[in-house]
């Protein structure tokens, strides 16, 4: 076991995962309707490869991947495809293109689906990269960055270490904590496979003390393999952040933007990648379904729940036996980093972790307050940004200044709104600088 | 004493040499006409002429690569002098004034969720805003903090309103405004359909009371030809031809269509 060295900043954070900690993974089932959007992971969108009217089944391909950085998409389940429209992609924020499937509740499996094996010495490298490129894998943590693109790193970049990600820093969520508890083989031979198709001979496995079922489970699974350890961090967040991940337990720092923990000899991916990769090649079905928690104060019975991707939010929380009062916020992700939904008509994408509902009395807020310079934003910024002067120029227009401090190499994690005694939306801001210089870096690009 | 003052003397003396002589050897030839046409510019440094400020635009005049009438807020009057200065005749210019295109307030406007956060109408258009609407109006006022003449104000339905007596067509607000709902109009042309979304008709009915719901009826109403359907989903008004008649205000069947001669003479009365 590895004791993890300290990284800088963050903060505490109450964690909340007794809501749905102890309960088990169960089927969501499956919706009226599908959504699957063709924008949701990182890089260019997938192209559709069926046409409205057409019949598909569970685990065919629906969409191709485009370019380089891009991911395919499959039918989670048998049906018929309604539509091809553009539609509310939450995630985004914006309206996209969206293949609509309506199920004939047969579940019935593609025939192209077959297994490719379960001994990873019988299975190359090359076919492992296939295997990650062919099931459309994405980071299942959240930001839905293309996996294949990871293992096939550029030659010249040397990688001695590949981080399993089972941090799950994010308050309430749980849905990584009980796949490592219940299916912590499987998680095992995924990040096998993983390393074996990313060329890295040594594995560690990342998971926060407030999680000890699951480091028993994993310690236990990862036992037969010396490649691998069991790397034991303590609570506090946003300790799963990729680059935080890798300051605390290697002590190496990821260079600012656009840096790359490959820069730094090391890939991270989440566990739940692992586990669809290892499905993957046992059973041959591509990334098609994941687990959510759909938790908070704000549902009757917070549950894990193994969803189809583009199942609505709706019907996962009628799931959960629906609102326990007056909801006052529905969020994808966690509190911390996910999106506030108005409407709970949209639906999950690949990189949705959790659907967390606040009851209204606990989303309800007292007025914004001058800043009074203490410094508890500066201190809690984990990659070492100056929040109040970013967010202080960017509410005043000058955006030249905001990026001179850095704005763009802010990862959004939401500590020093947190922490603000005043209240402000320091993270929100910031942001908004993010948007007005990623819009004039793109205006200059096109000249 | 005496030493102090024979060097302090010496040293100024010294440097007032070497002033007056770096004076003559590094003059900047400036164009008189700058200084005289800056004098006349109202000095606002609005930038609605599309240089950075006052001081530039009067360059750029005095260089040739302005019109005389390039100072869209000074209107007839400035460019008269600044023609005076140039030596040449002003072309006529028409006044023109910012039109806010949306009249979804909170009691029109289909409002489906609550928004806490940074007051900012760019921050509340990346997250979809709260309205129903997507073209709507966000109501944070980005535009009144842009306007540097006080000419338009956040009304008390959330919908800002332009002085039209106030505002110079700068287009200040039109340019801080994310969904684009505020355009510069010539002030002589008092009919606008208020709305700018390009929703199907039954979308926009649901979401708002007063949005445009391609009926074309204004577009059929219209004598002058001049009213046309843009994308098909929204109807505009192509004002070349515009006479104000105000016939198509009373054709609309949802009372998009505004003009501000009616409430003008209504105000009056």
């Amino acid at each position: 076991m590895v004791k993890a060295k300290r990284g800088s900043g963050g903060v505490a954070v109450p964690d909340k995962k007794e809501l749905s900690g102890r309960m088990p993974i169960e089927d969501a089932g499956i919706p009226a309707e599908l959504t699957l959007f063709l924008s949701q992971h990182i890089g260019a969108p997938s192209k559709p490869l069926v046409n409205a009217g057409d019949e598909v089944k569970r685990g065919q391909k629906i969409a191709e991947a485009q370019g380089a950085v891009s991911a395919c998409l499959h039918a989670p389940t048998s049906g018929k495809v309604k539509a091809i429209e553009p539609r509310y992609q939450p995630v985004l924020g914006r309206v996209v293109d969206a293949i609509v499937i309506v199920p004939d509740g047969e579940h019935a499996l593609y025939e192209g689906v077959a297994p490719v094996g379960d001994d990873l010495q019988a299975i190359s490298q090359e076919k492992v990269r296939e295997v990650v490129r062919e099931s459309g894998l994405v980071g299942l943590g959240g930001a839905a960055f293309p996996t294949a693109v990871k293992l096939e790193h550029p030659p010249g970049k040397k990688i001695d270490t590949y981080l399993l990600n089972g941090v799950e820093c994010e308050p309430y969520l749980t849905a990584d904590q009980k796949l490592m508890e219940e299916s912590a083989a499987g998680v095992v031979f995924g990040f096998r496979a993983l390393m074996k198709g990313a060329g890295v001979e040594k594995g560690i496995i990342c998971i926060e003390d407030n999680k000890p079922d699951a480091i028993k489970a994993m310690e236990e699974a990862s036992k037969p393999y010396p490649e691998l350890e069991v790397a034991v961090l303590s609570h506090r967040y946003p300790r799963g952040g990729e680059k935080q991940l890798i300051e605390a337990v290697l002590g190496r720092e990821v260079p600012p933007p656009p840096g790359l923990p490959l820069d730094v000899g090391v890939i991270v991916s989440n566990v739940g990648t692992a586990y669809a990769l290892a499905t993957a090649l046992k059973t041959g079905l591509p990334l098609v379904e994941r687990i959510v928690s759909v938790t908070g104060e704000g549902v009757a019975r917070p549950a894990n729940l193994r969803a189809l991707i583009g199942t609505p939010v709706s019907y996962l929380i009628d799931r959960v036996g629906g609102f326990s009062s007056s909801p006052g916020k529905v969020i994808l992700g966690g509190p911390m980093m996910g999106v506030s939904i108005r409407d709970t008509e949209v639906s999950i994408v690949k990189g949705t972790s959790g659907v967390l509902v606040l009851p209204r009395e606990a989303v309800e807020t007292e007025p914004v307050l001058p800043c009074i310079r203490c410094g508890k934003c500066v201190e809690a910024c984990p990659i070492r940004l100056l929040p109040v002067w970013i967010a202080a120029y960017a509410e005043n227009d000058f955006m030249e200044d905001a990026e001179k401090m850095r704005a763009m190499d802010c990862i959004e994690c939401g500590a020093c709104s947190y922490v603000c005694p005043s209240r402000r939306p320091l993270t929100q801001s910031i942001r908004l600088a993010k948007a007005h210089i990623a819009a004039k870096r793109r205006a200059a690009a096109k000249k | 004493m005496v030493s102090a003052i024979i060097s302090l003397g010496l040293s100024g003396l010294v440097i007032g040499v070497l002033l007056a002589v770096a004076a003559q050897k590094f003059k900047v030839e400036t164009d008189p006409k700058v200084a005289e046409i800056i004098s006349v510019l109202p000095g606002a440094n609005c930038g609605g002429c599309g240089f950075p400020g006052c001081a530039a635009l009067a360059e750029a005049i005095a260089e040739g690569k302005a019109d005389v009438n390039a100072c869209v807020v000074g209107g007839k009057s400035v460019a008269e002098l600044v023609a005076r200065i140039m030596g040449v005749a002003a072309d006529d210019i028409e006044p023109s004034v910012a039109v806010v295109y949306c009249q979804g307030n909170c009691e029109n406007a289909v409002v489906e969720a609550e928004y806490d956060g940074v007051e900012d109408c760019h921050a509340l258009h990346a997250l979809g805003g709260t309205k129903k609407c997507s073209y709507s109006c966000l109501g944070l006022g980005s535009c009144v903090k842009a306007c540097v003449f006080d000419a338009i104000h956040m009304g008390e339905d959330g919908i800002p309103v332009v002085d039209r007596e106030k505002c110079t067509g700068c287009g200040a607000c039109a340019k801080a405004c994310p969904r684009g709902i505020i355009e510069i109009i010539p002030a002589s042309k008092k009919v606008h359909i208020l709305c700018r979304s390009y929703d199907k008709g039954p979308v926009t009915r649901k979401n708002c009371k007063v949005g445009c719901i391609a009926c074309q009826a204004c577009v059929r109403a219209c004598p002058q030809k001049t009213i046309f359907m843009d994308r098909g989903t929204l109807a505009k008004i192509d004002y070349t031809n515009c006479d104000n008649c105000g016939i198509c205000v009373t054709k609309c069947p949802v009372r998009t269509i505004k003009s501000y001669e009616k409430k003008a003479e209504a105000a009056a009365s």
